[in-house]
């Protein structure tokens, strides 16, 4: 039994007790959460897809609520992607699944069909560097919503830049022109493709287009990133042309591009698309000054 | 000592509750029924057997944690048989904690009979059973850790609200627990700072049920990482702490009119 | 020693979706009960007993003031093991047995194993229970519910017993029974303190009275005292009277009820009850009763109080700053 004294230690003091208590608990809850979190790493919750046995089981057990756990399904593909982007990492082998999921569960979720493919197709870092997975998911995206030009659109183009396979890519561009709603270039790129597949100046085409009308901030400035790429590469060609020209002329090699803007080879030092002056290099050769914007890797 | 005989008597009550049985032989009807399931694709009887027996496990242990602690607790303060006890030399306090204690030792005990009908189904499918089969143990005990913080938090909406509200409270956050990494998630990906900052706080208050689910790891043969098990150990017994503290500081301002 | 002591014990609720309008359940309560005195606290539903006793058992909280149980403050929860209470309509574990929910009961003292079977038993057999030791509680009647609230009540033998409404739901065989019950503990000198609107059930049995009546006492001593009860009316019942007779009985009588051949008859002034029975005999009537009709405790409230009523009705809902 309890003593008279016990039990009439204050009511208050077991009440602060109490609240320090709940405070220390909730408080010391936070490193242990991070030392979890640390560990497990970005494939938290993303890793469980390895063994779902498929998105439409899943589909069959959220009772109606398919659309909701797709959209977190969603989220975790962008959340894992970011993570792994963030850590320059040049695997991920989740990234497919995760996909496939998410779709199953609700195939006219585009965002995952259009951001997906583009994650899947890009090549390491930036990317998965899967282009075949890539047009599966956009075949399977098509089937689900056929009257999605767009789809198209996103078909040629990894057929085009990715896979380089001309035809096919002039194929897909004049499948998706057949759709409702297509936007008249893609007839143009779809003869341009057929006609002059390889060359530049067809890809110069294709990513102003997507440029001009594109929907999304992310999507057109991928695509001014490929443009400022290509009109570098141009100019890369077409200054050592010049200092070619020059060298020959001069019996002696250009030192630097003010030699040349003296001898009127040029109007004025040369600069990259994105503002910063090209390098002559000890070689002679030009390049990209290495604080440049530009990713000339872009065109690999 | 007081608190274990309210926990004793917590457990003996909670025996008579004829549902409880109802649910238990319903669990065990439903693992004996992964078996067929597993005989119809081949070559994954023994995943689908552990994934669904486990999860059967995990679903119906829930249902009875949410059930019991509701009826034992919520239901003992609604028809006034708790005058009955606090007239008597025990504290608030004490009650709480003894009932919390019941609670745990008849989760515990059900728990165990489900994990002996698994392994007996797991038996009959195998025709033999290795040391290996033990790891299954492991997903079980983190079951009950995750179970045992649904039973405290059933205890605090007790105090607080009336028995039908208090189950549908306690399954809701449940539910929110196991989709707490996704709220994180969205809080990293917006772009509000105030939002972030809130699902943050939300990630670290709520509780995370993700890293209790080991279910698919040890379907597919995979270790459960060692840390994990002091980490959720500890996770597990601070928040129950804390939600014990919560139950008893509304508990002792409680009146019953 | 005082066995329990109130001082200015106080309680208000709340009331209202805003929470601004203040009912007084208790006001200033100042009781005081010796040992060994079986007490009365009586009052008409409403009146704040059920009130007074959660208070006690710190059911719920005093809004101010304080009370001492033994000598000890409410807080001290080691007292309660010489204290018991049964409240009013009681509910007890559906599924245990009589038995099982005795010695669960008795086991929260701390008693021994041998010493909880010993006292079950007994109060179990005092208590008339034997036929249904080991049913489930969930098929108890309401008259053997309340002997078992009776029963774990005194499971660890009280020095002070509180019951509320001890009586309720009982038939008479029942009723005597409780009576009974707290006849036998007060001889053996424990304090018992219930509550009751029954004023009958208090008459027989207790010393002292307080008297409740929306919330302020009214009233504190011997029952007769304060209640002046005494007899209000008599009643006669005659069979067959004639005519005549009735007419000389009209002056005194306020009331006359016919039912067939028998004449009920109230005389008011007890003076003249003497003088009425002299004609009725004298008449060859047939007298079949007399009886005193003794002032009810409702007669009580509706006489002294009820000039009051309408005030009180607004005084209860005030906002007291």
């Amino acid at each position: 039994m309890t003593t008279s004294s016990e039990s009439l230690s204050q009511p208050r003091l077991r009440r602060h007790v109490c609240w320090l208590l709940l405070l220390l608990c909730l408080l010391g809850l936070i490193p242990i959460q991070r030392s979890i979190d640390l560990r497990r790493g970005s494939d938290r919750g993303a890793a469980d897809v390895l063994f779902l046995p498929s998105g439409k089981f899943l589909r069959q057990l959220s009772l109606g609520y398919e659309g909701l756990l797709a959209d977190i399904y969603w989220t975790r593909v962008v959340q894992y992607f970011g993570g792994k982007r963030l850590a320059h990492s040049t695997e991920f082998n989740l990234l497919g699944p995760l996909l496939q999921i998410t779709t199953d569960l609700d195939p006219h979720l585009l965002v995952a069909y259009r951001f997906g493919s583009i994650f899947l197709a890009e090549k390491p870092p930036r990317g998965a560097g899967q282009p075949l997975e890539a047009l599966a998911l956009l075949h399977r995206g098509i089937v689900a919503n056929p009257d999605r030009w767009r789809l198209w659109e996103d078909v040629g183009f990894i057929y085009y830049w990715d896979l380089k396979d001309y035809p096919a890519a002039a194929r897909a561009f004049q499948a998706g022109s057949e759709r409702p709603g297509a936007m008249v270039w893609m007839r143009v790129m779809a003869a341009k493709v057929a006609a002059q597949g390889g060359q530049l100046a067809t890809s110069r085409f294709l990513w102003s287009e997507i440029a001009r009308q594109a929907g999304n901030e992310q999507i057109r400035k991928n695509a001014e990133d490929h443009l400022m790429a290509i009109e570098a590469e141009e100019e890369i060609t077409k200054l050592n042309e010049l200092i070619a020209l020059y060298n020959s002329r001069q019996g002696r090699p250009a030192r630097s591009f003010q030699a040349l803007v003296v001898a009127g080879y040029l109007r004025a030092l040369p600069r990259d698309p994105s503002g910063v002056p090209y390098i002559l290099d000890a070689g002679g050769r030009v390049r990209l000054n290495p604080r440049s914007s530009v990713e000339l890797s872009l065109l690999e | 000592m007081r608190v274990a005989t309210i926990a004793l008597h917590t457990f003996k009550e909670s025996v008579r509750e004829k549902v409880l049985y109802n649910l238990v032989a319903f669990a065990l009807l439903l693992i004996g029924a992964a078996i067929l399931f597993g005989s119809i694709s081949v070559g994954v009887e023994q995943i689908i057997l552990i994934t669904l027996g486990l999860t059967s496990i995990s679903v119906f242990g829930l249902l009875i944690a949410i059930f019991i602690g509701i009826d034992l607790v919520s239901k003992e303060i609604e028809r006034r048989t708790i005058y009955n006890i606090l007239s008597k030399p025990v504290s608030r306090p004490e009650f709480i904690l003894g009932k919390y204690l019941g609670l745990l030792l008849t989760l515990f005990v059900n728990t165990a009979i489900m994990t002996a009908g698994f392994y007996a189904a797991l038996f009959y499918q195998k025709r033999a059973l290795l040391l290996d089969d033990l790891r299954f143990l492991g997903a079980v005990y983190f079951i009950l850790l995750e179970l045992a913080i649904v039973v405290g938090i059933a205890v605090v909406f007790s105090c607080i609200s009336t028995p039908v509200l208090s189950a549908v409270y306690t399954f809701c956050l449940y539910v929110i627990g196991n989709f707490s990494a996704d709220l994180r998630a969205f809080g990293q990906e917006t772009q509000s700072a105030l939002l972030g900052t809130l699902c943050d706080v939300l990630y670290y208050l709520l509780p995370n049920f993700g890293d209790f689910n080991v279910i698919s790891q040890v379907a597919h043969a995979e270790k459960i990482p060692g840390y994990l098990w002091l980490g959720n150990s500890l996770y597990a017994l601070l928040y129950i702490a804390a939600l014990l503290g919560m139950a008893v500081l509304i508990f002792e301002e409680r009146e019953f009119r | 020693m005082l066995a329990l002591e109130t001082i200015e014990l106080t309680k208000d609720y709340r009331q209202g979706f805003w929470r601004n309008r203040v009912k007084r359940a208790l006001d200033r309560l100042n009781l005081r009960v010796e040992a060994g005195e079986v007490f009365g606290l009586l009052g008409p539903n409403g009146a704040g007993k059920t009130t007074t006793l959660k208070l006690l058992f710190r059911l719920i909280l005093p809004t101010s003031g304080t009370a001492r149980i033994l000598g000890k403050p409410l807080e001290d929860i080691a007292v309660r093991s010489r204290v018991a209470y049964l409240p009013e309509n009681p509910s007890f574990y559906e599924h245990l047995t009589a038995e099982e929910f005795l010695n669960y009961v008795a086991s929260l003292f701390g008693l021994s194993a041998t010493e909880r079977r010993r006292r079950a038993g007994e109060l179990i057999d005092q208590l008339g229970l034997s036929a249904s030791r080991h049913v489930p509680l969930r098929r108890f009647s309401k008259g053997m519910i309340q002997r078992l609230g009776i029963a774990q009540a005194l499971i660890n033998d009280p020095d002070l017993v509180f019951l509320d409404e001890p009586m309720s739901g009982l038939d008479p065989l029942g009723r005597r029974e409780v009576r009974e019950v707290i006849l036998r503990l007060k001889e053996r000198q424990k304090t018992v303190f219930f509550s009751t609107h029954i004023l009958a059930d208090a008459e027989t049995l207790c010393g002292r009275v307080a008297v409740l009546h929306h919330g302020r006492l009214q009233g504190c001593g011997e029952l007769n005292t304060i209640l002046c009860l005494g007899v209000s009316t008599t009643e006669l019942v005659l069979e067959g009277p004639s005519a005549e007779v009735l007419a000389e009985l009209m002056p005194y009588s306020s009331s006359l009820v016919r039912t067939g051949e028998r004449v009920r008859l109230e005389i008011p002034e007890e003076s003249q009850v003497q003088r009425t029975l002299e004609v009725i005999l004298r008449s060859r009537a047939k007298l079949i009763s007399v009886n005193p009709v003794r002032r009810s405790l409702e007669d009580y409230f509706l006489q002294k109080v009820g000039a009051s009523e309408s005030s009180q009705e607004v005084a209860s809902v005030y906002d007291p700053s």
